[in-house]
């Protein structure tokens, strides 16, 4: 019989107890939310267990909310399980002050370049990480762009006009 | 027994009615045997005919090069039947396409290996001025790393346009003084870059 969603969270809950939070599931993908000390614990978990499986890390990304404080940051991990089909979707937020998150590299070999896309973009510090360097933008950029206190436009063009943009 | 041919039997005169151009002599003095005119003339004429391109295709801008250099459209009518891609073997560098801030010395890079007389062809929105594409990781403009002589625009350009940019640059070609390259407005020009 393939694995439920109620089958994981049970398994969850009885390994984690009530430090797990949040399990919603939108679209039927189960989510929820772990504190960051714990990432690394999770996932293993959730790669050893021989009836849970999440053996693929699909996806690490960040998402900044500005208006959460202490939470504005959120590591976010999308993981597959091969065998039964199921995914997975699993949150860790952290400050903005203090964005560290253990690295999953020990784990997921994938999880190399997606974390250096998420500390050049968002400027979340994976401590562990072999190599945490700027990937996609250009190495002496001294800011994170995909954060939302950044303008979204170059602002060093001079010719564009502001009533012809609306503002 | 094979069908007798039923088309194209009788050659028809094709009517150009001012629809081919042909590359005139310059102008000159000619004499009994010898024809004499100003050597920026002549190389100006030879040069325009055969420009070599370099087509430094990066997005959608590269797929109309793809189709000007096709048969329809054809661009080696013009002179530019060999495309060099090694900029130690052309005239004229073609930047098609969107160029991001992480590029642009690798281009400053590829523009500095080529020989006098050099020309760069910005083709597309993104190549003049960073197109549509606003943000923190284009470049708003390749004029922002090299001199460019001639930009053309559209998003992306038809075929026609891009001959037509390739024209232009012939024009420029053709009318250029032997001595700019060593002029000093051309080198202070290219200091403004950072171009030694």
């Amino acid at each position: 019989m393939s694995l439920t969603n109620e089958q994981i969270q049970n398994k969850l809950i009885e390994k984690f107890g009530d430090q797990l939070t949040g399990f919603t599931e939108p679209y039927g993908m189960l989510t929820f939310e772990a504190p960051k000390d714990l990432n690394l614990k999770v996932l293993q978990f959730l790669f050893d267990d021989e009836t849970l499986r999440f053996r693929f890390l699909t996806d690490l990304q960040a998402v900044h909310y500005p208006d959460d404080k202490q939470r504005e940051l959120a590591v976010v991990y999308h993981l597959h399980n091969l065998e039964d089909n199921v995914r997975i979707r699993f949150k860790v937020f952290t400050d903005i002050n203090t964005p560290d998150v253990y690295t999953a590299t020990q784990l997921y070999a994938s999880a190399n370049w997606m974390e250096r896309e998420t500390y050049d973009f968002y400027g979340v510090n994976f401590v562990g990480h072999p190599n945490l360097k700027r990937i996609l933008n250009v190495d002496e950029m001294d800011y994170f762009p995909m954060r939302k206190e950044f303008p979204l436009e170059e602002q060093t063009r001079r010719d564009k006009d502001d009533e012809m943009f609306g503002r | 027994m094979s069908r007798p041919v039923q088309f194209n039997i009788t050659p028809k005169p094709i009517d150009y009615n001012g629809h081919i151009s042909m590359v005139g002599a310059p102008e000159g003095h000619t004499g009994e045997g010898f024809f004499a005119t100003k050597l920026s003339e002549v190389v100006g004429l030879a040069r325009k005919n055969s420009i070599w391109p370099l087509p430094f295709a990066t997005s959608c801008c590269g797929i109309e090069f793809m189709a000007t250099m096709g048969s329809h459209y054809d661009l080696a009518r013009f002179g530019s039947e060999r495309l060099a891609f090694s900029p130690r073997q052309c005239d004229l560098i073609m930047v098609m396409g969107t160029i991001a801030k992480k590029m642009g010395p690798v281009l400053k890079q590829v523009y500095l290996q080529m020989a006098e007389p050099r020309w760069v062809l910005a083709v597309g929105a993104c190549a003049s001025s960073g197109g549509i594409f606003d943000s923190y990781s284009v470049l708003q403009g390749i004029d922002q790393v090299i001199p460019v002589d001639v930009y053309v625009p559209g998003c992306p350009p038809r075929p026609e346009a891009i001959i037509d940019g390739l024209i232009k640059v012939q024009d420029l070609v053709g009318k250029e003084s032997l001595r700019r390259r060593n002029s000093e407005h051309y080198q202070k020009l290219l200091d403004s870059y950072g171009i030694q």
